[in-house]
C-alpha cells in the first residue's frame, strides 16, 4: 500500500531503493520474529522443518493456561494495571495542572524531579526501591507491585498531561472563576470534561507501560502477585521441563493482549504526535 | 485556613495576610498544594529509596565504607560488566539513531499508508523485551527461519549462531529500539519548516547540500536527545540479556550483576553500589551527549531563525 505511493515519489535514486530495502528487511525479520512464535504455538510438533509437522492444534493454549495458572495471573495483571492507572491519574493530573499554568520558584527543579524516574533505567532505582519496600513489608504482594509501578507512571502522566493542559485556553477558566466557581468547581465542571481525551490517552499509555513493565514488577512481585510478563519470563528461564510450545502460546496471549491495548490506544493517540509531545518535555 | 479557625487578634492576622500576599506575588499560593501528592510521592518512592541505596552502598558488612566499590573495581567479573554494557548499548543506540535518519528523511512528507507504517512500528515497542526474546530464539535459532533461508539460498554451509550470544541481545535491542528512535526522529524532522529547504534550493543547493547544510544542523539537537533516550533503553537491558544472551559471559551486563548481588548473593551493599555505578555511568554518557548538543544548539538556532 505504501509501496505504490512512495515508488512514485522515490523512483530512480539507488539510495532510496537501499533505504526501502532496509525497511523491508526490518519488517520481514520482525514478521519472522512474531510469526515464528505464533506458528510454534499452534503447531503439534516443530523441530527441524519449515513449518510444524503433524498438524495444527490449539491444545497448547489450554495447557499454558492450566500449567502457568494464567487465570490468576491475568487477574493480577488487570488489578495492578488498573490500580496504577487510577492512582497515577489522580496524583498526576492536579500536579500537571499546576505545572502547566503556574510559574513559581523551584518549578524547573520540580520538573527535573519528575523527569528523573523516566530517564533512569528501572533496575537502577528498582533494586533500592525493592529493598525499601521489603523493609516496610510492602514488597512480595500486590501493594508493592503497584507502588513500584507508580514510580515511572506518575511522572509519565505528568509529562504527557502538562503540554495537553497548556493547550487549553486559560480564558475559559477565568470566565468560570468570574462566574463564581471555586478551584474545585473549575476542576470538576470546566477542566475535567476538556481533559477527558488527554486523560484517556495518558491512561492507555500508562496501561501499556504497566502491562509491559518487566523490571520493577520482577523485583517486587511475590509468587502470587506476578503479572503476565513476569510469569512469561519465569516460564522461559525455567524452560526445559515444559513444552516450548506452551511458552510460545503464553507469549502469543501476552502479545495479543498488548495488541488489543495498542489498537485501542491508537484510536486516541497518534504515535508521531505522541512522540512530539514527549520531545517537548525532554527539552 | 488557620486564620478562620483560631481567630487571632487583628495585628498578627494582617501580617499573615500580608505574608500570603507577598508569597502570592512570587507565585506561591494554596493552589500549589495540588503539587504536594505528586512531589511527596516522587520523594518517598524515588528519592528516598535512591538515597537509601546510596547510603547502603557505603555500609558493607565488612571492610570500611568503600569496600563494596573496591570489590566492584577489583573483581574483573564485576568490573567488566561496565564495558560489556557499553559495548552493547552504545553501538545499538548509535545504529538505531543513524539508521533512522535516512529512513525518516525519506518518509517525512505525507504519503498514503504512513499511519499504517507508524502503527506497525509501534508494535515492537509494545511487545517488550521478553516476547522479543522468545521470538528471536525461535526465529534466529539454528533451525529457525532465518538460518533456514540462509542455508537453502546457499549463502552459508552451516547455521549461523545468532542467539545466546552478543548478537542475540544486539538484535533484540535493535528490534525494540529502532522503532522508538525512528518515531522520535520522524517527529523531529516533521517539525522542521520545509520552506527552509525550498529556500536553499532556490539558492542552488543540491539535495545532498540541502540535507547537510540545512536539515542536519537543525536536526542534530533532536538526534542527540533521541540518542540519549535510546541509550537509556538499551543500557538497562536485562531480560533479553539473560534470555537470548550469554548471561555469564559475553552479555553479562551491569544490570545482571546488580540483580545477582541483590537476589542471589543477598549482598545489598554490593547491589546498591552496582546500581549507583550503573546510574553514574549512564548519566556520564548522557552528560557527554547533551554537552555536545549544547555546543550544536547555539549554532543551529541562529541559522534556523535567521
Amino acid at each position: 500500500m505504501s509501496g505504490v505511493a512512495t515508488r512514485r515519489r522515490l523512483s530512480g535514486s539507488p539510495l532510496a531503493w537501499l533505504i526501502w530495502g532496509l525497511v523491508i528487511f526490518f519488517f520481514v525479520n520482525l514478521a519472522g520474529v512474531i510469526g515464528s512464535v505464533v506458528v510454534s504455538s499452534v503447531g503439534e510438533r516443530w523441530f527441524d522443518t519449515w513449518l510444524p509437522t503433524a498438524g495444527y492444534t490449539t491444545r497448547w493454549y489450554g495447557e499454558a493456561w492450566q500449567e502457568f495458572g494464567l487465570g490468576p495471573v491475568l487477574l493480577t495483571t488487570l488489578e495492578v494495571s488498573l490500580l496504577v492507572v487510577g492512582i497515577s491519574v489522580l496524583i498526576g493530573v492536579p500536579a500537571s495542572y499546576v505545572l502547566a499554568r503556574r510559574s513559581f520558584p523551584g518549578r524547573r527543579l520540580l520538573y527535573l524531579l519528575f523527569l528523573l524516574p523516566i530517564l533512569m533505567p528501572p533496575i537502577t532505582y528498582g533494586i533500592p526501591l525493592a529493598t525499601v519496600l521489603y523493609k516496610y513489608g510492602f514488597a512480595g504482594n500486590l501493594s508493592g507491585v503497584v507502588l513500584a509501578n507508580l514510580v515511572p507512571s506518575v511522572p509519565f502522566v505528568i509529562l504527557t498531561m502538562t503540554p495537553f493542559i497548556e493547550q487549553i485556553d486559560p480564558a475559559i477558566e477565568r470566565a468560570a472563576r468570574m462566574c463564581g466557581a471555586g478551584t474545585r468547581q473549575v476542576f470538576v465542571r470546566i477542566l475535567a470534561p476538556l481533559l477527558v481525551p488527554g486523560i484517556l490517552a495518558a491512561s492507555i499509555l500508562v496501561l501499556v507501560r504497566t502491562v509491559g513493565m518487566f523490571e520493577l514488577t520482577f523485583l517486587t512481585a511475590g509468587p502470587d502477585s506476578q503479572t503476565l510478563v513476569v510469569a512469561l519470563y519465569y516460564s522461559m528461564s525455567a524452560a526445559g521441563i515444559r513444552a516450548q510450545q506452551s511458552v510460545d502460546a503464553m507469549a502469543v496471549m501476552y502479545s495479543g493482549m498488548m495488541l488489543v491495548l495498542l489498537v485501542v490506544a491508537l484510536r486516541f493517540v497518534n504515535p508521531t504526535q505522541l512522540v512530539a509531545r514527549v520531545k517537548e518535555d525532554v527539552d | 485556613m488557620t486564620a478562620t479557625l483560631d481567630r487571632p487578634p487583628e495585628a498578627p492576622r494582617r501580617s499573615r495576610t500580608a505574608l500570603r500576599h507577598r508569597l502570592a506575588e512570587r507565585g506561591i499560593d494554596r493552589q500549589l498544594l495540588l503539587l504536594v501528592p505528586a512531589a511527596l510521592f516522587v520523594i518517598l518512592l524515588f528519592i528516598y529509596p535512591f538515597l537509601y541505596g546510596v547510603g547502603l552502598s557505603f555500609q558493607p558488612a565488612e571492610g570500611g565504607p568503600l569496600a563494596a566499590y573496591r570489590e566492584f573495581f577489583t573483581d574483573a567479573y564485576l568490573r567488566d560488566t561496565i564495558g560489556t554494557t557499553l559495548g552493547l548499548s552504545l553501538p545499538a543506540a548509535l545504529l538505531n539513531v543513524l539508521a533512522s535518519v535516512p529512513i525518516a528523511y525519506r518518509m517525512r512528507g505525507r504519503f498514503r499508508g504512513k499511519r499504517l507504517l507508524t502503527t506497525i512500528l509501534v508494535v515492537p515497542i509494545t511487545l517488550g523485551t521478553v516476547l522479543t526474546a522468545q521470538g528471536l530464539l525461535n526465529f534466529l535459532g539454528p533451525t529457525g527461519w532465518f538460518n533456514r533461508t540462509l542455508l537453502s539460498s546457499g549463502l552459508v554451509d552451516e547455521p549461523v549462531r545468532l542467539t545466546n550470544n552478543y548478537w542475540g541481545v544486539f538484535f533484540s535491542l535493535v528490534i525494540t529500539g529502532f522503532p522508538f528512535a525512528f518515531l522520535l526522529v520522524l517527529s523531529y524532522l516533521s517539525g522542521i519548516d520545509p520552506t527552509l529547504e525550498r529556500a536553499a534550493s532556490t539558492l542552488g543547493a543540491g539535495s545532498w547540500q540541502r540535507f547537510r547544510r540545512i536539515t542536519l544542523p537543525l536536526l542534530a539537537p533532536g538526534l542527540a536527545t533521541t540518542f540519549c533516550l535510546t541509550f537509556v533503553l538499551a543500557f538497562s537491558v536485562f531480560p533479553s540479556a539473560i534470555l537470548v544472551g550469554d548471561p555469564s559471559g559475553t552479555t553479562r551486563v551491569i544490570s545482571i550483576a546488580a540483580y545477582e548481588a541483590a537476589y542471589v548473593q543477598y549482598d545489598y551493599a554490593l547491589a546498591s553500589a552496582v546500581a549507583v555505578l550503573m546510574g553514574l555511568v549512564e548519566l556520564i554518557v548522557i552528560a557527554i551527549v547533551l554537552g555536545w548538543r549544547a555546543l550544536l544548539y547555539t549554532g543551529s538556532t541562529a541559522g534556523g531563525k535567521g
